[in-house]
């Protein structure tokens, strides 16, 4: 099968044309020679099926930049038979110096120059001919996001493909040096195929941004345009979540359940309770992932995550951060799952690394079920909210301490040297698009990972089969016994490991697993919670659950994102030591004052 | 005309780039986002707390840090917007 690459610089709107061409036939995938996984798609030009292949977006042939070195070790062991370049119209002048760098690997091109649109209207004329002359390779002037042009440089890309594949030689890493000759040559085209105006027109962008990055009203604004986002995708996506588990509640009552009733009753449980539980937590995410993405897609296509940047570099610098981390941190406060996901927009590795180290530590709202369950039933109302409130200071506080501590493990090597591009109107098909491809994703990579971890938990809840389930007779049990030398001192008996134990599953499951530990449920709950707890104890768990390892599907995600089981490993157990110190630092401080 | 960094330029500034001392990475990513000798810059705005610069080359807009701009010496345009 033929094999198209594309290439391009970031903000070319290189992703627009790939999901045009593709149109949401893409996967993810592997490559020999590099370690990030690609998106590329099976697509017929003419009579023809050929693999699209979507390179990260790079700067330049030769950089050092994590992106930058993917492309270079891609196009080492994977020549393709033809490469797409995309300029940004708007910003020939420049971009023109990776064309040139890609022209020397003596591939087969055909250039596309994106924008096309944008760049009449800052009126930047281009004389595609000319120019296409002056570099003896096929150009067209094309809009990816509108359509406009895509025919035609469709039509020459299958012409093409028909020239055969050239070799590419050995010795052109040296030949690439040449970048004097490069720059004699990016001035001829520029003066003779190029008009620039020496003014730009104020734009609207301009207008825009001197209110969105005002000194005084930027961080208002933006803190209200997260705290919208934030809502937003929250208040949609809570009744959608609530409605996927509903439906599969009412699967397991109407169907499921009276088909498994001839199954012995323990392999009931493991099939329900386990496997079908499974299957249900991984759909549940489906709903808050595709609406977080096409929140995010507004938020990144329109360009205002540059933006964001800007904002908050001043604080996020000290932290070995950026604003964008930010933004994904702000967004783990609903749910730590997407906003995992969307670190992938920070292109640096060790960046990413960082961020995705910090997030498991924002209040998540599955945690906020348990803190409002259980600081009601043990606080007068206005101390329970004064509690909440203080949960999630130390969610902050964990995510800071956190970032000065590690930022030197994950020392950040890219310059922060980012494009301002200018504000965009996000198209329906881009939202939609980038939605499907992430909830594919997620079903791809974590799915398996999340049913196995829930099923673990099963079994470790109801084996011994002579067991009670969830009792202190059962595998959990017994290592809350084992470790209760090491809860104990802050506060956590047996049955409360337990019910740890079934938090990893995910944080609001520590609720449910109470009423079966206690086998008591609704207002008798919290009557037992009272019984066994007094306030400092119940603190000092709300700590341990705030701060303790995150649910199986975070971790799914942290490994699936990170491809480093070390890395996850570690991030575990690092949030089982700092909460561990948190409550105890709290539980034994609060006993020797004498509460 | 006094020659100083890209760091110590105010809002509204036009300068000429005279100088990039950078090591080769940064050189690098700076160039393909058209930094070069002799190119007019522009100075957008600072964001407040010491954050970053936002900057024009011809129909680019960059953001950069302090530290990385004052690694970028300038001789200032003799008029200002």
């Amino acid at each position: 099968m033929k094999r198209i690459a594309l290439l391009g610089m970031p903000n070319t709107g290189k992703s627009t044309l790939f999901n045009r061409i593709t149109g949401g036939t893409a996967r993810v995938g592997n490559w020999p020679g590099i370690t990030v996984e690609l998106h590329s798609g099976k697509v017929m030009f003419g009579s023809d099926l050929v693999e699209i292949i979507d390179l990260p977006g790079l700067y330049d042939l030769h950089g050092f930049s994590d992106d930058e070195q993917v492309v270079r070790h891609f196009l080492h062991d994977n020549v393709p038979d033809l490469a797409l370049v995309i300029v940004n119209a708007t910003q020939i002048e420049r971009q023109l110096s990776l064309l040139l760098q890609l022209k020397q690997l003596n591939m087969n091109i055909v250039v596309l120059l994106n924008m096309a649109d944008e760049a009449k209207k800052y009126g930047i004329g281009i004389d595609d001919k000319k120019m296409s002359e002056l570099l003896g390779l096929p150009i067209f002037l094309l809009s990816a996001k509108y359509g406009t042009g895509y025919a035609e440089a469709m039509l020459s890309v299958t012409k093409a493909l028909r020239y055969p594949t050239p070799g590419m030689a050995e010795q052109l890493r040296s030949q690439l040096e040449q970048d004097v000759h490069l720059e004699t040559e990016m001035a001829k085209v520029l003066q003779q195929a190029v008009h620039i105006p020496t003014q730009m027109p104020v734009n609207i962008t301009e207008k825009l941004d001197r209110l969105l990055l005002h000194p005084w009203l930027g961080l208002p604004i933006f803190f209200g345009v997260m705290y919208l986002l934030f809502q937003g995708i929250f208040l949609f996506g809570q009744p959608l979540q609530n409605g996927v588990s509903w439906v599969f509640s009412w699967l397991r009552e109407a169907a499921i359940a009276p088909l498994l009733s001839f199954l012995p009753g323990s392999l009931q449980g493991f099939l329900l309770d386990g496997l079908y539980n499974g299957v249900s937590t991984v759909a549940a995410f489906v709903p808050l992932i595709v609406l977080f993405f096409l929140f995010m897609a507004m938020v990144e296509d329109s360009g205002y995550l540059s933006r964001a940047a800007f904002l908050m570099d001043a604080l996020m610098a000290r932290l070995g951060l950026d604003g964008r981390s930010f933004v994904m941190l702000l967004m783990g406060f609903g749910c730590n799952v997407p906003a995992l996901m969307g670190t992938r927009v920070m292109r640096s590795k060790s960046m990413r690394l960082l961020t995705m180290l910090v997030i498991p530590f924002s209040l998540c709202s599955a945690r906020l079920q348990v803190f409002v369950f259980i600081s009601a039933a043990l606080f007068k109302p206005d101390t329970a909210a004064l509690v909440l409130f203080s949960l999630y200071l130390f969610s902050f506080a964990a995510a800071i301490l956190t970032a000065l501590l590690f930022k030197h493990k994950f020392c950040n090597d890219e310059p922060f040297v980012l494009e301002l591009p200018p504000y965009r109107f996000p198209t329906g098909y881009q939202i939609v698009m980038r939605g499907w491809l992430e909830i594919q994703h997620f079903l791809l990579r974590a799915s398996k990972f999340i049913v196995s971890g829930v099923v673990l938990v099963w079994l470790l809840t109801n084996l011994p089969v002579s067991a009670a389930p969830a009792s202190l007779d059962t595998l959990a049990g017994m290592i809350g016994v084992f470790l209760h030398p090491i809860f104990a001192p802050i506060g956590i008996d047996q049955q409360l490991t337990i019910a740890l134990i079934f938090g990893a599953v995910a944080k609001e499951i520590v609720i449910g697993s109470l009423s079966v530990i206690y086998g008591l449920s609704g207002s008798a709950l919290n009557g037992a919670l009272t019984h066994h707890l007094d306030w400092v104890q119940a603190y000092s768990f709300m700590l341990f659950t705030l701060i303790y390892m995150p649910c199986i599907s975070t971790i799914a995600i942290l490994k699936s994102e990170s491809k480093d089981l070390r890395y996850t490993l570690f991030s575990i157990a690092w949030s089982l030591v700092l909460a561990w110190l948190t409550s105890f630092i709290f539980y034994q401080g609060a006993r020797a004052l004498g509460y | 005309m006094p020659s100083n960094t890209l760091a110590t330029l105010h809002p509204g500034d036009l300068a000429t780039i005279v100088e990039i001392h950078a090591d080769e990475a940064l050189h690098k990513r700076l160039l393909a986002l058209g930094f070069r000798s002799g190119k007019q810059i522009r100075l957008i705005r600072k964001a407040s707390f010491s954050g970053p610069l936002q900057v024009r080359i011809g129909t680019t807009d960059i953001l950069l840090r302090l530290n990385e701009a004052a690694k970028i010496t300038v001789c200032q345009g003799t008029f200002r917007i």
